[in-house]
C-alpha cells in the first residue's frame, strides 16, 4: 500500500471529502495502486527539463476593461439551492 | 431511406434543394430517438419541443435564403457543454438539476449556423472515464452489441451518431474521449489543437487538456462542424486568435507525396489486439497503396504517457471540481448545520467514486511534499512527450495508428479495476498532453463485427490535413456507411 488509511482521510479532507467505512481500504488500494504505477516516471532523467503547464504558447490574454451585459442577480440565483433577499444563503459559519 | 440515415452533408443539399423540410427532418431523428433509445441509453435529456421550434425557424431561413451552414440539422449534445435553459448535469448527481443561465460558446456557434439540438447526452461523470459507466444516472450501450460499452467519456455521442439519432454530435476530449468512443462505434471523431475551439461554457475536467469536437458519420460532416465551431473567443483565455480554414472545401482525399509517420510504440505494446492491429495496419497499407510514404518514427516516452496523464488531469480536476460547494448551484446536503459540514456532505454524496478517486489523487499529488515527485515530475515529462512529436513532425505530416489497444469490451469488465481502466487509453492521451489534434476514422471491424478506428494525429493547428488523410482512408475502405441493426 504506497497510500496508508489515514492519509486517505486527511488527504479525502483536505479536498472537502468524507471517504469512510469499507471505502477507506479500496480507496488507499486503488490509490496505491495508481500511485505505484505512476512511479514509472521515476526511470525518466527530466535533469533540466522545464515543466510544462499548457501545451501552447499562451500570453497572457488581456482585454479592455469595458462594461458590457452580465448575469443579472435574478439569474445568478436561479440554481442556488437556498437564497434569500438576492442573496445566496449558507449554514451558519462559525 | 429514412431522413434520420442521412449524413449532415446530404441532409444539408435536400434541405437546400427543398426536397425535404428541417420539421420532417427532425421529427424522423426524434422518432428515431422514441424508436431505439430505450435499448442504447444514449440520451439523458430529449429537447422535442426546442428542436420542433428551431427546425420550424430554420426551414424559414432556407426559404428566406438567409440558412446558415446547419440549418435545420439535428444535433445531440454531450451533457457537459452548457446550454441556456436545460439541464446540464455531467452525468453527476451533484449537477442532477443544473439549468445553465447562459450558452457555451460552441453552442452559439452551432445556433448562430441554423443547428438543430435534439438533446443532451449521456458520459461518464465529470468527463471522467473510458467507458460512460461512470455516468450517475445510466449506461450507454454500444449500438453494435447491447452488452459492451460504447467507449467514453463520449460515449452517448458516439452511440446517438451510429445510431442514428441525430445526424452528428459534440463531445469533449481530455485524454481520448472522443477518439475511443469514436472508434468503439464505428464513428468520425476529432480532437481539435488546443486552444482551436473555444472552451467558454464547457464545464471544466483538467483545464490544459479538455477540447470541444465532433462526431460524425462521416470525415465530410465531421469537417463541416469543426469549422462551425473553431475559432477564437475572447472568453477563453487559452482561445486560439487565429483564422479557421474552409475544412470542407479543402477536402480532396489526395495523400500523394504525404509522409506518414508510423509509430514503433504503437505496435510493440504488449495488450495489443491482433483483429486491432490488422485493421490498422490495413488502412496503413491502403494509404500506401494511394500514394503516401510511410516511413518509421519513434515517440519514445509513450510509455510514460499513462502515468504522466493519471497525475496531471486528476491534479486539474482536484483544482476545478472545488466549486462545487453546495452554495451558487448543486446538490446540497440540507441536513448539515455548518458550513464546512456541509461542504463535505454535498461533495461526498454529490460525487461518484470516480469522481471522489481522481479529486483525492490530485490532491495527493498536489500537496505538501509530493508536489516535486508527483506533478511536477509529470509536467517535465510531458515537456518529453511534446518533443517527440515536435521531432516526428520534422520528418512526417502525419502520425498513424491505434486508437484504443482493443475493440469495445464488455460491460462491467474494467469497472472494478480503475488502473486497467486507465491503460485503455495508452494512444490517446499524448495528443492530450501535447496539444495537437487527433482523428479517429473507422477501418475496419474484429471477427466478431466490432468497429475499429485509425487514429491520425497532426501538428499544431493542421486539422485540415488529418480530414484530407482520413477522407483517404475513409474512401478505401467503403465501410463509412455501415450502421448496426437496432
Amino acid at each position: 500500500m504506497k497510500i496508508t488509511r489515514d492519509e486517505v482521510i486527511h488527504v479525502a479532507a483536505l479536498a472537502r471529502l468524507c471517504v469512510a467505512g469499507d471505502d477507506i481500504d479500496r480507496m488507499a488500494d486503488q490509490v496505491g495502486d495508481i500511485l505505484s504505477y505512476v512511479e514509472t516516471l521515476s526511470r525518466v532523467d527530466t535533469t533540466g527539463v522545464p515543466p510544462t503547464a499548457h501545451a501552447i504558447d499562451i500570453n497572457n490574454a488581456f482585454r479592455d476593461d469595458t462594461p458590457g451585459r452580465h448575469l443579472d442577480n435574478a439569474g445568478a440565483l436561479a440554481n442556488a439551492p437556498e437564497a434569500e433577499d438576492g442573496l445566496f444563503v449558507v449554514p451558519r459559519i462559525i | 431511406m429514412q431522413l434520420y440515415e442521412l449524413t449532415i452533408h446530404e441532409a444539408r443539399d435536400l434541405l437546400e434543394k427543398k426536397e425535404i423540410s428541417a420539421l420532417e427532418l427532425t421529427e424522423s431523428v426524434l422518432a428515431r430517438i422514441d424508436a431505439v433509445d430505450d435499448k442504447t441509453d444514449a440520451y439523458l435529456t430529449v429537447t422535442a419541443d426546442t428542436a420542433r421550434a428551431r427546425a420550424k425557424a430554420a426551414d424559414k431561413a432556407i426559404a428566406g435564403g438567409t440558412a446558415g451552414p446547419l440549418a435545420g440539422i439535428p444535433l445531440a449534445i454531450k451533457d457537459l457543454i452548457c446550454t441556456r435553459g436545460v439541464r446540464t448535469t455531467c452525468a453527476s448527481k451533484i449537477l442532477s438539476d443544473f439549468v445553465p443561465p447562459y450558452d457555451a460558446a460552441v453552442m452559439e456557434r452551432l445556433s448562430t449556423a441554423g443547428a438543430v439540438m435534439v438533446g443532451k447526452v449521456n458520459m461518464d461523470e465529470f468527463a471522467m472515464g473510458s467507458s460512460t459507466e461512470n455516468s450517475a444516472f445510466k449506461n450507454t450501450k454500444n449500438p453494435w452489441d447491447l452488452t459492451r460499452v460504447p467507449g467514453g467519456s463520449s460515449g452517448g455521442s458516439a452511440a446517438a451518431v451510429v445510431a442514428d439519432m441525430c445526424l452528428g454530435a459534440l463531445g469533449s476530449d481530455t485524454g481520448g474521449s472522443i477518439r475511443q468512443p469514436a472508434s468503439h462505434c464505428g464513428v468520425v471523431g476529432l480532437k481539435p489543437t488546443y486552444g482551436r475551439v473555444s472552451r467558454f461554457g464547457l464545464v471544466a475536467y483538467a483545464s490544459s487538456l479538455d477540447q470541444i469536437g465532433p462526431l460524425a458519420k462521416d470525415v465530410t460532416d465531421a469537417a463541416i462542424l469543426s469549422g462551425v465551431i473553431s475559432g477564437y473567443d475572447r472568453r477563453d483565455s487559452t482561445s486560439a486568435d487565429r483564422p479557421v480554414p474552409d475544412y470542407g472545401a479543402a477536402l480532396a482525399g489526395d495523400v500523394t507525396g504525404r509522409t506518414i509517420g508510423i509509430p514503433e510504440e504503437y505496435f510493440n505494446s504488449k495488450g495489443i489486439d491482433p483483429d486491432v492491429r490488422a485493421a490498422v495496419e490495413n488502412a496503413i497499407s491502403a494509404l500506401k497503396d494511394a500514394g503516401a510514404k510511410c516511413i518509421d518514427i519513434s515517440l519514445p516516452h509513450t510509455p510514460y504517457a499513462v502515468a504522466a496523464y493519471y497525475l496531471i488531469a486528476p491534479a486539474e480536476a482536484s483544482s476545478n471540481l472545488a466549486r462545487y460547494d453546495g452554495v451558487k448551484y448543486g446538490f446540497r446536503d440540507m441536513s448539515a448545520t455548518a458550513l464546512s459540514d456541509m461542504y463535505t456532505a454535498s461533495r461526498s454524496a454529490g460525487f461518484g467514486p470516480e469522481v471522489q478517486r481522481r479529486i483525492i489523487l490530485g490532491t495527493y499529488a498536489l500537496s505538501a511534499g509530493y508536489y516535486d515527485a508527483y506533478y511536477k515530475k509529470a509536467s517535465q515529462v510531458r515537456t518529453l512527450i511534446i518533443n517527440d512529436f515536435k521531432n516526428a513532425f520534422k520528418k512526417c505530416d502525419v502520425i498513424a495508428g491505434p486508437v484504443a489497444p482493443t475493440p469495445a469490451f464488455s460491460l462491467g469488465e474494467k469497472t472494478q479495476d480503475p488502473l486497467t481502466m486507465y491503460l485503455s487509453d495508452i494512444f490517446t492521451l499524448s495528443a492530450n498532453l501535447a496539444g495537437i489534434p487527433g482523428l479517429s476514422v473507422p477501418c475496419g471491424f474484429s471477427k466478431s463485427g466490432l468497429p475499429i478506428g485509425l487514429q491520425l494525429m497532426g501538428n499544431y493547428f493542421d486539422e485540415a490535413i488529418l480530414f484530407d488523410t482520413a477522407l483517404c482512408v475513409e474512401r478505401a475502405m467503403g465501410i463509412a456507411h455501415k450502421r448496426p441493426r437496432l
